[in-house]
């Protein structure tokens, strides 16, 4: 087998074994990122010499019988993480040339633990968006195209980048940042897992900010067992982010192979209303039946304002990202125009740093935070926030997860739903209430559909219950036996 | 309510994001579809509904009250666009 | 009776109301671990978390808002054991994130109240609308350069404690005594230094006038007033404005104005045309501020005696006039001071000595009460030899000036300086006899009925006995001869 196509937790025995090196093993990632980037453009920034010293303190360390949880693991970087001395850019030319003098607390954690990062990668102009098409560095490809058609599809977002070189086999595993699904969705797309993990289990210092009251940060891998290995390096209290939550780190990769015997997976009726695809809705079926197989008791539950999630989102979201970004101002970073007065550089700035769906939401939510519309607006969706975390919780008095389908459909291809910025949003129907209400999920790959595109399933947990979670998406992938493999990989 | 083509300048003003006047009926046009979509939040009884803030079930932590930082002007200004001295640099303002 | 400007068409009342910004002391930053002190080099008091960068989170310091319950206590204010953070948002050079960090819906302290004497003596209570906490901003350099502005972030992120009064005042005179006041207990809580010339407490005002009976007119806001005296000639230049404007026909809109100290004369303010959507909502990085009750007690338990009280116990407990204790209690430095002669002697005779004698020393020398040359123990042994007769009046006026020069205690002055009160009645006998041989025509004519000349017989007698003679008895002994 080749050395990319290992996973993480394998790769981790035989470096420990010293059957590889971290400098090897590296090197194969670094060459396949080499040959593969130019087609996928899945990275922004690739660090070769970051990667290499990273990989010879590993072997270092294995060899002084030191070494950490992830130590030579070859990462990728969301390019939305402050990495101290390498740029960092959001994907918007706003931060083209920004190098942070900082580090994130998730990466300082990846760091400490000796993962090696091989480079920062492409997404959604920050993180706003679900395709990639919004990234100033151009889109990502899909390693996925559909059966007998070669026409480039997005890998989803807006952690696409990170899950496009995870799925072609340029990193063991990566970083992604969820708002409304940009971990879920993307991992769905590309055949792979990813968890957005309960909203304060990993700190957001240093993470550029979308909408601050959603954002979390989770891992994105090939299987579920990684997810949780690399969480578990992620994940913990941040005294420096005051809504990161002070409590111990579990064992999540113990928590994988649990069983769901005798565990109540809710079914929400809402969900399988008419327009949802026949093999969307056949998957989720398996999902339940192998589910039960397994011992679990399936319950019907209800979350009768899920239908609102959406649109409540894309009102709390451009609202707290049009304050979130107003930092972006010409003065102390990043890019400037410049202006005759301090308004009109600011505006120049600010027209030429940000594309176009960044300042339609900026628009979005300046408006509805303006005077005269915020009650009609953004109360309002506050208070639907409200009674959708009340459905999750009256729905956890009677089951221990939830099962959805993570998207509404596979892959589409590049330049598809982008005449109607509404059409796009849908994308996130099913990942939406989750982080409305700040719960674990997790999208795992579970088989392909007609045209031979990767689809996933969705698990939700109650707060901070990432261990069932991972327990019900270990059970469902090894049910699911999901095998197949992107056509566009390294030693493809 | 749709936007007025007034309105979407008016909250690209407070934005502080330039608009050419070419671009203002698509703009116009998007967010009000937006807009409109977002609408059917209207449909909701929310009477006596507690607005949610955030996701996070905690409470405000505070902490000592000690210098733990600062003293670093070079890397506060190494990203500066325009520097003079220690002193970040704007067009001039008029009060 | 109320306070009014004479217009062309009749008098007009003013109505104003004090957004006061005070810096709160502590050591670091409200949400950063920045220092605040005043003075550094620019952007040296700067973290990332001030700077607005990228991924940057706020943490909230527990100092500050123990200053800001603090204060709240000493407002006789409501602690609201629940409060927000809200984002105030517009762009401005020297406001980092584009948004301000500011307790808008939900502050931390509700109603309270301020107590304020006018010059006839008479009380009025002026009501505290709230005190909320949140960041100030930058600082903006206009001078530096012709075409440019130049930006230094230290004082971004210090905390602020922005508190503001009904619109209860009527006059400058009123205004000014508000914030004497206010700054008064700021300092005795320890929660703000009330330096206005340092910009660490500074006043919006607004006013408006209105003839009598009316209800309130538009009202204008005049910013960053940085003195006392300022803030009284502004109100006095807004309101003659305003009631211009009103009487030649027009209509004062609402606006943010500018006081320029050298024309006298507010200005409207062109950078803050359209500053007035600031789409205030809660800051999703912050959680609401839950306070312990049992913490709050602790920490009224803590606060020390404040102005009004300390007034009215030295009034009861040393006999003092309220014009006295007033003065004294005005500083804490001097309430002290005060208290440290005035404890087992007689208050009154102490009260007169330090707003006498000291303050006109410390005055004179340029000394705060903190440094005084005089400590408050050497003025007591000073009134204590006074007290038991070993030197008169006059003399300590001598002693305590060579006190204040040497830094010498009373006594050894005394003693150096041999100033011993005279009372040995022959030395006395002889002087006066001296003094009448030497002015016969005068004891004639006092004789005669001049009373007067009396004064000048002592003044003799003691310029005989270098000032030390006995006072009391020096009468006596001179009305016996001229009997
Ligand atoms: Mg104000
Ligand atoms: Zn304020």
């Amino acid at each position: 087998m080749s050395l990319t196509d290992l996973t993480l937790a394998d790769a981790r025995e035989l470096l420990a074994r010293r059957e590889i090196s971290a400098r090897e093993l590296s090197e194969a990632h670094l060459e396949a990122i080499e040959k593969l980037n130019p087609r996928l453009n899945a990275f922004i920034t690739v660090t070769p010499e970051l990667a290499l010293a990273q990989a010879e303190a590993a072997d270092r360390a294995y060899a002084a019988g030191e070494a950490g949880p992830l130590a030579g693991l070859p990462l990728a970087i969301k390019d939305l993480f402050c990495t101290e001395g390498v740029r960092t850019t959001a994907a918007s030319l706003m931060l083209e040339n920004f190098v942070p003098p900082y580090e994130s607390t998730v990466t300082a954690r990846l760091r400490a633990a000796g993962a090696v990062f091989v480079g920062k990668t492409n997404l959604d102009e920050f993180a706003m968006g679900s395709s990639n098409m919004t990234s100033a560095f151009g889109a990502v490809a899909n390693p996925w195209t559909r059966a007998g058609d070669a026409a480039a599809l997005v890998p989803g977002g807006s952690s696409g980048g990170s899950a496009a070189a995870v799925a072609a086999r340029l990193a063991l595993g990566a970083t992604g940042t969820d708002t409304g699904g940009s971990i879920r969705q993307p991992a769905s797309f590309c055949g792979i897992a990813g968890m957005k993990p309960t909203y304060g289990r990993c700190s957001r210092f240093g993470i550029i900010a979308f909408a601050s009251s959603l954002d979390q940060a989770g891992p994105m891998a090939r299987n579920v067992e990684d997810c949780a290995i690399l969480l578990t390096a992620m994940a913990g209290f941040d005294p420096k982010d005051s809504t990161s939550a002070d409590r111990p780190v579990p064992d999540f990769h113990a928590a994988c192979t649990r069983g769901v015997t005798g565990l109540r997976i809710g079914v929400p009726k809402e969900y399988a209303a008419p327009g949802m695809p026949d093999e969307i809705a056949a998957l989720w079926q398996a999902g339940r039946d192998w589910l039960r197989a397994a011992g679990a008791e399936l319950v019907e539950i209800s979350l009768p304002h899920s239908e609102y999630a959406l649109a409540t989102y894309y009102i709390v979201a451009p609202a707290e990202c049009s304050s979130n970004l107003a930092r972006y101002d010409g003065v102390r970073f990043g890019r400037r125009e410049d202006g005759a007065d301090l308004i009109e550089m600011y505006e120049r700035t600010r027209a030429a740093g940000f594309g176009a769906e960044v300042k339609r939401r900026i628009l979005i939510g300046t408006y509805v935070l303006s005077a005269g519309y915020y009650d009609a607006y953004y109360l309002r969706a506050q208070k639907v926030r409200s009674l959708i975390l009340g459905d999750f919780t009256a729905a956890f008095a009677r089951c221990d997860a939830i099962l959805t389908p993570t998207a509404p459909s596979a892959a589409f291809a590049q330049g598809e739903k982008m005449d109607d910025p509404v059409k796009m949003y849908l994308n996130d129907i099913y990942t939406v209430p989750a982080s409305l209400a700040g719960l674990p999920a997790m999208s795992v790959p579970v088989g392909l559909n007609q045209e031979g595109l990767p689809l996933g399933l969705q698990v939700i947990g109650r707060p901070f219950d990432e261990e069932t979670v991972f327990a019900v998406a270990d059970k469902i992938e090894k049910a699911a036996g999901f095998s197949a493999r992107p056509a566009l990989r390294a030693g493809g | 309510m749709p936007l007025a083509p007034a309105t979407v300048r008016r909250i690209a003003h407070l934005a502080r994001i330039h608009i050419a006047d070419d671009d203002i009926p698509r703009l116009q046009g998007e967010l009000n579809g937006i807009l409109g979509w977002v609408e059917q939040l209207a449909a909701l009884d929310v009477e006596g509904v507690q607005p949610l803030t955030g996701a996070a079930r905690m409470a405000l932590r505070l902490r000592d009250d000690a210098v733990t930082e600062g003293g670093i002007p070079e890397k506060i200004l190494a990203n500066a666009p325009e520097r003079a001295g220690d002193y970040f640099v704007v067009p001039k303002v008029v009060e | 009776m109320t306070y009014t400007i004479e217009g062309k068409t009749g008098p007009w009342e003013l109505v104003i109301g004090l957004e006061v910004h005070a810096q709160v002391i502590s050591e670091a930053k409200l949400f950063s671990g920045a220092a605040t002190s005043f003075g550094a080099a620019p952007n040296h008091q700067v973290s990332f978390v001030d700077a607005a960068f990228p991924g940057m989170l706020p943490v909230i310091n527990r100092e500050c808002v123990a200053q800001a319950v603090r204060t709240g206590l000493g407002l006789d204010a409501e602690i609201h054991l629940e409060s927000r953070f809200d984002r105030k948002n517009y762009f401005y050079a020297d406001l980092p994130a584009g948004y301000q960090i500011s307790q808008y819906q939900h502050p931390i302290v509700g109603r309270g109240v301020i107590e304020i004497e006018r010059a006839d003596g008479s009380i009025r209570a002026i009501g505290i609308t709230r005190l909320h906490l949140e960041q100030d901003a930058g600082k903006s350099l206009h001078d530096q350069h012709p075409s440019k502005t130049y930006i230094d972030l230290n004082r971004a992120g210090v905390a602020l404690m922005e508190i503001v009064s009904e619109p209860d005042l009527r006059s400058p005179e009123e205004a000014g005594a508000y914030l004497r006041k206010l700054r008064t207990i700021l300092r005795y809580l320890g929660t703000c230094d009330g330096n206005m010339d340092e910009g660490s407490m500074r006043a919006d005002v607004n006013v408006s006038v209105r003839k009598a009976g009316e209800p309130f007119r538009t009202r204008c806001e005049v910013k960053n007033v940085n003195s006392v005296r300022f803030v009284m000639q502004a109100i006095e230049a807004e309101a003659r404005r305003q009631i211009a404007v009103w009487e030649e026909g027009g209509v004062v809109s609402q606006e943010t104005r500018l006081f320029e100290p050298a024309r006298g004369i507010t200005r409207s303010m062109r950078s803050k045309e359209d500053a007035h959507d600031y789409r205030y909502f809660p800051d999703p990085d912050l959680l609401p501020l839950i306070l312990d009750p049992a913490w709050v007690e602790a920490l009224r338990a803590g606060l020390p005696e404040l102005p009004d009280a300390k007034k009215r116990r030295f009034m009861a407990e040393y006999g003092l006039p309220a014009y006295d204790a007033g003065v004294l209690v005005a500083e804490q430095a001097s309430a002290e001071y005060y208290e440290a002669v005035a404890r087992g002697r007689d208050g009154k005779f102490a009260a007169n000595w330090v707003i006498g004698d000291l303050f006109a020393a410390l005055n004179r020398t340029g000394r705060a009460i903190e440094t005084s040359p005089v400590s408050p123990a050497a003025l007591g042994a000073l009134l204590d030899l006074m007290t038991d007769g070993t030197i008169n009046g006059r003399i300590a006026k001598d002693v305590f000036e060579e006190m204040v020069a040497s830094g010498d205690p009373p006594g050894e002055i005394v003693a150096r300086k041999n100033l011993r009160q005279v009372t040995d009645t022959g030395a006395i006998e002889q002087a006066v006899a001296g003094v009448l041989a030497a002015n016969a025509d005068k004891v004639a004519d006092y004789k005669a009925g001049k009373d007067k000349l009396f004064g000048f017989f002592v003044g003799q007698v003691m310029k005989a006995m270098a000032g030390k003679g006995n006072p009391a008895l020096v009468n006596d002994v001179l009305r016996r001869h001229l009997a």
